[in-house]
This record gives structure tokens, sequence and C-alpha cells, in this order.
């Protein structure tokens, strides 16, 4: 990542508008070379469309695509130095393993011999050695996820692009996945553009986050700067669950009608007697709901101002029956002044409610 | 807790709630799955296995009697004599004949056929595409024998297609091609090319519809993943789109082969002396009363097809199945 050489991509004011929908609207963004970059959005929201377009599948209706400073907007992706990982695999059925991998070989023309080297390289690489002679419709999910790696990877692409490539797996098999793939990331130190609806994995692998929303990107920064620090109340519902107050809910509490979010486990529930430090912000209310969640335990809390705040607290001492009884019961939520953000009020994350000036909260379950 | 008078089980008091008669037939029939797949299997084992397999069994059966030349009558003893009288060189040349006309329409249907199929698969719209649908098998709505007797008018020398070809001069091209020796003669009417021509007609839509099949079940992601691993157009046609397409191309060729091998209309309204293997088959049983022969005629299309499927499975035609 260094400041001189070009960045990987390079989107310039680029659009890809299908008649009335912009899927993709004016957008102006960098990834860097070697970064692990993910696109994060609900569905529609334009990312997969903006990974078609760095890939070739799709041409922009208006703007500048550069991968590492060359233009090539308008050129088919047989001619881009890219590569693509599928939602769907797309492995060829009629091919063995070892003819899937060694496909970007064969068009290349590289020589039989050193091409089933490189294949039995690329499987050991996904941890498939020995597997080449058979087909696709003989593998597991997982296996079939590696075999699309391998062959994405075998050109030995400067980008290769990945479109929800775990979508399809069941939750252990995703998280192994996750830690494979950014360890695969570090050792071929290629740019991967990596595509999900899914904050978690988009938080556990990415070097820089661009958050997807109505075909524009709502902020782009490191995970840590997403959860703490988001730009919108888009992105803070949709990056975590955050707790969304405003108009003169917030005004009883800070003094100002502004909005800010702040996030369920950074409030602390207390007795309502419990007094209140200078730096800190707190409100009264009673406990409406009660979800045991194992590790945690989220409560709604209904605020005596109007409006309920989603709060998150870790079951160091309690245990179900607690919890349980606590429905009903008075509290006083407290939390950190600095904890709570001012935040732009735009567009909000699926889920959550409309931000309307009374409404004080929106908590989005997007996990 | 106040006391309540204890309540009656409802299973005791309550009957069951009364169930029509299909209810309990379904009920029936759902918990004994066996009988429903008897009851469904039946019928078209039943008509496949005796009536259709059973008349091709006393087909095969029949060939390998014998017609005595001086009675006229079938001797109904096993005898390969029969086979002996079909192994002659005239009868060869109508089994080339005719293969080498299935052969060849079966190439020019599918070349024909796939473009069309191509773009029903790829690109046309839902509208487009049932429009098209329609227009491949409306003919079949007509009948055969009309068809092809209205391709003797357009084909005839006083016919629309001769007109047409002298208003743009090119009918120097359709006399060269009548004068060729083997599948020309006096005119399109009464030669191979316009047998060829209205055989093409009439099995295309055979071939269309399974490679359409075919290609629709080819997912734009794989074209996409050839296209992004380096391959042009071309390449992808040539190492993704023509193999998995490939299974859908023979079976339309196990039609328009196996039709124009036995098919016998054609030949007797369009051709001239030289028989195929249909014809031969209606003179041997129908003016001559040999069936023998005609039955061990009919186990001539049989053979060559299996051999046809043999050399359809080494080319890999049914690997994708």
């Amino acid at each position: 990542m260094t400041g001189n050489s070009p960045p990987a991509v390079r989107f310039s004011a680029v659009s890809r508008h299908f008649g009335d929908v912009k899927a993709v609207d004016n957008l102006t963004f960098d990834i860097l070379d070697g970064e692990f970059f993910t696109m994060l959005g609900p569905s529609g929201s334009g990312k997969t469309t903006s990974l078609r377009l760095i890939a070739g599948f799709d041409q922009p209706t208006a703007g500048s695509i550069q991968l590492h400073g060359e233009e090539v907007a308008g050129r088919p992706p047989y001619e881009r130095d890219v590569n693509t990982v599928f939602q769907d695999y797309a492995l060829f059925p009629h091919m063995t393993v070892g003819e899937n991998v060694g496909y970007g070989l064969m068009i290349k023309k590289v020589p039989k011999r050193e091409r089933a080297q490189r294949v039995n390289q690329m499987l050991e690489m996904v941890r498939l050695p020995g597997l080449a002679q058979r087909k696709p419709s003989q593998l597991s999910g997982g296996q079939r996820q590696r075999v699309a790696l391998a062959r994405a990877l075998i050109n030995h692409p400067r980008v290769l692009l990945l479109d929800e490539p775990l979508g399809a797996l069941d939750l252990k098999l995703r998280q192994q996945m996750q830690v494979e793939l950014t360890a695969i990331q570090h050792q071929v130190g290629v740019t991967f553009v990596y595509v999900t609806h899914d904050q978690e994995e988009a938080l556990t692998m990415s070097d820089r986050i661009a958050v997807f929303n109505r075909g524009q990107v709502e902020q782009i920064g490191t995970p840590a700067e997403l959860y703490e620090h988001p730009a919108t109340s888009f992105v803070a519902g949709f990056v975590g669950v955050s707790n969304l107050v405003g108009g003169e809910i917030a005004r009883a509490i800070t003094g100002s009608p502004e909005t800010f979010t702040i996030r369920p486990e950074k409030i602390r529930m207390r007795e309502p007697s419990t007094a209140v430090p200078e730096d800190m912000w707190s409100a009264e209310g009673a406990i409406r709901d009660v979800v045991y969640l194992g590790m945690n335990t989220r409560y709604l809390v209904e605020l005596d101002g109007g409006g309920d705040l989603t709060v998150v607290q870790q079951n160091l001492d309690t245990t179900s029956m607690d919890v349980l009884a606590a429905r009903g019961n008075r509290v006083r939520l407290l939390w950190h002044k600095s904890h709570a953000r001012p935040i732009a009020t735009g567009h909000l994350a699926p889920g959550g409610r409309p931000n309307h000036e009374i409404d004080p909260s929106a908590s989005s379950d997007a996990g | 807790m106040e006391t309540t008078p204890a309540l009656p089980t409802p299973a005791l008091v309550q009957p069951a709630p009364a169930r029509s008669l299909g209810q309990r037939l379904s009920t029936f029939l759902y918990l004994r799955p066996s009988l429903l797949l008897v009851l469904l299997l039946g019928p078209p084992l039943l008509w496949l296995g005796v009536i259709y397999l059973g008349s091709l069994f006393a087909l095969l059966l029949q060939s390998f009697f014998h017609l005595d030349d001086f009675t006229g009558q079938v001797v109904r003893r096993f005898t390969l004599a029969t086979y002996q009288d079909l192994l002659t060189r005239a009868n060869f040349d109508i089994f080339l004949r005719t293969s080498g006309m299935a052969a060849s329409v079966t190439l020019a249907a599918a070349a024909l056929a796939f473009p069309l199929a191509y773009y029903m698969a790829r690109y046309a719209s839902s509208r487009g595409k049932a429009i098209l649908y329609l227009a491949v098998l409306m003919p079949l709505w007509s009948s055969y024998i009309i068809r092809v007797y209205s391709w003797r008018l357009i084909l005839a020398k006083e016919g629309i297609l001769n007109w047409f070809v002298v208003q743009v001069h090119l009918d120097g091209v359709i006399n060269w091609l009548l004068g060729l020796p083997g599948i020309g003669g006096p005119s399109l009417t009464v030669s191979a090319i316009g047998m060829f021509l209205v055989f093409v007609y009439v099995w295309l839509p055979y071939m269309i519809l399974p490679i359409q099949a075919a290609l629709e079940r080819v997912p734009r992601s794989l074209l996409e993943a050839s296209g992004d691993l380096g391959a042009h157009p071309g390449e992808t046609f040539r190492h993704v789109i023509l193999p998995l397409a490939f299974p859908g191309v023979v079976a339309g060729s196990i039609f328009t082969f196996s039709l124009t091998l036995g098919d016998f209309i054609v030949p007797t309204t369009l051709g001239n002396s030289s028989f195929f293997i249909g014809q031969a088959v209606l003179s041997h049983q129908g003016t001559s009363g040999n069936i023998p022969l005609a039955a061990a005629f009919t186990v001539v299309p049989m053979v060559i097809m299996g051999f046809y499927l043999i050399g359809a499975r080494k080319l890999g035609a049914f690997d994708a199945l």
C-alpha cells in the first residue's frame, strides 16, 4: 500500500443505470493494492453490480474504472487481469476438478505438464490435494468453494473478486473458510474485493469496508472505524446493532435535539436510584422485553420520556431465571458521553424503524 | 382454586370428525406408498411392456421365419434364410442410401437448429420465447402428409421456389445441383435434394427443442466464469457451451436420424425409383406379402440406431446427463 503505486481499482463517477433503476449511481472510490476490501450492503444496494463492473461482466453507463491505473471501462472480461469466485461457484460440470482449476492455463495454452504441476500446487494451497480427478458433482459445498478459489487464483490475477462466496455454507464451515481466506490472501498478496451482506463476515476479514446503500457508498473505513464512528444512521444500523436517539428524547437526555447513536453493549443497566457520574448520560425506564442469548441478554427498555432502547448485558453473574424475572423492573440506563456519537440522519438499515422526530430508537438486527 | 366438574376426555365423547370418502381414500393411499406406485406405474408399464415391447418382439420373431416361394405361405420355423435374403448387394444400397440421407438431414438440422435454440435460450424475452415456441411447434399441428404434398407444389418446376430462383437469375445453380450424379434428378420434386429439403423441414422442430432445453440448463455464470478466466467467446463456445449442449444435440439427432431412417412418405412423394428402407418394408409386407423379409428390413434401422447410440456415447454425449 505504497503512496506511489496507482490503486488496484479506481472508480471515478461510475454509474450503472438499468432504465430508471440506478443500480450504481455516481460512485467514486479507490481500492488499494494488496488490501482486503469488502463491499457490504443489503441486497439491491449495488455491491454486486460494482463487482460485475470490475470483472467486466457489466459495463458502466457513465464514469471511468481503472485497474492499476489502466482504463478498463468498455473492455470485456477476458481482457482484464482480474478473476472471480462466483456465488454459485460456477464450476464446469463436464470437467474434472483438475480441468476446472487448469482452465485458465489451458486457455493461455500453457503446456500440459506445467499445467498439471501448477494445478497440483493450487489444489495443495486450498488443501484439496489428490482430488484432481473428481468431478465437481462429487464434492461437498466447502470443497467446491475451494476449487473455485484455486481456479480463480491460478492465473495469478492482480485483483481477486469474490461474490458472496461463503453464502451457501453452514456457519461452522463459513467461519473456518473466513480464516482460511484471509490466510490465503496474506500468502498470495493479491488484492481481494469481497462482496457480502453479512456484517460480521465483513468485520472479521476486511482491511477496509465500503458500506453500500441504494447504489451509493455511505461510508468507507476500517472495521473499527465503521463500528465506532458510523458516519450515517444507515451504517450505524447495518454494521452491528445500534440505538438511534433524536428529537425531544435526545433533548431530554443531552439537552440537544441532535440525533446520536449508542451501541447496546455500551449501555449499563443499574438501579433507578444510582447516582449519575459527571461524564455519563442517563435515562430512566422500565424493562419491556427480555431475550436470553446464553452469553448475553438483550433487554428492550421503554424510556419514561418515550421510545425504547436496546441494551445488551453480559451474563456475568445472572442466570436465565434472573434475567427473565427482570421483565417490568424499573432501571436507570447509563453510558459514557464519549460513546454517544452524533450522526447524520439518512436512510435507515432495513429492519430499522423510520427516523421520526419523536421516535428515538432504531435498532437493527443485521447480525 | 375453585373446583370445576371434571371434563370428559374428548376422545371418548366426541366422534371422530366425519370424513368424506375422498379424504379416507387419500389417507389410505398416503399410508401405502408402494400401492400408489403400483397404481400409477401399472398402466404405463403394461402399455410399454405388453403392447409396445410385445409387438416389437413379435416383429423380431417374424424375421426368423421364412416365406416359401412356391406356396407363398410363411413357414413358421426358425431359420436365418430371411436374413440371407436381406444381405444382398441391392439391399445394401438401400441401407446406405437411407443412412446417408439420415446423416445429412441430421447434420443440416443441427446446424440450422443450434443458432435458433441458442437465441431462444439466451436472448429471447419470455414473450419472444413463447412466440418462437409456437412458431416451432405450429407446423406439427397440421398433417404431415399435407405438408409433404405442399412441398411437392413448392418444389415443382412450375412452383414458387423455381419461379423465385428464375427471378433472381439463380436457375443455373439449381440446374447444376440437379445435374450432380446421385443426388440430382429431372426436377427438385424427383431428386434426393428435394427429399433432403423436405426431411430437414419436417424434422427440424425435433432438433430445436432438445438443444434449446439443454442450453437453457447452462447457467450464465458458467459463461461468465469462462470469459473471466481469459477465454474469448469462441473458446467459451467450444469448451463450455458446445460440450454442455451436446446431449441436447444428440437427443435431437436421435429423432431426426431415426425418423428419417424409417420414413416412407417423403421418398415415395419426392423420390425416384431408388428405394429407402421404409419403402422396402412397405412393398415387402404389402405387395409381395413377404412379412418375414419386411420384419428383417425393420430390424436394420434398429441396429443402425444401436451403433449410432454407442458412437454418441463414445463421443461423451451422455457424460453431462
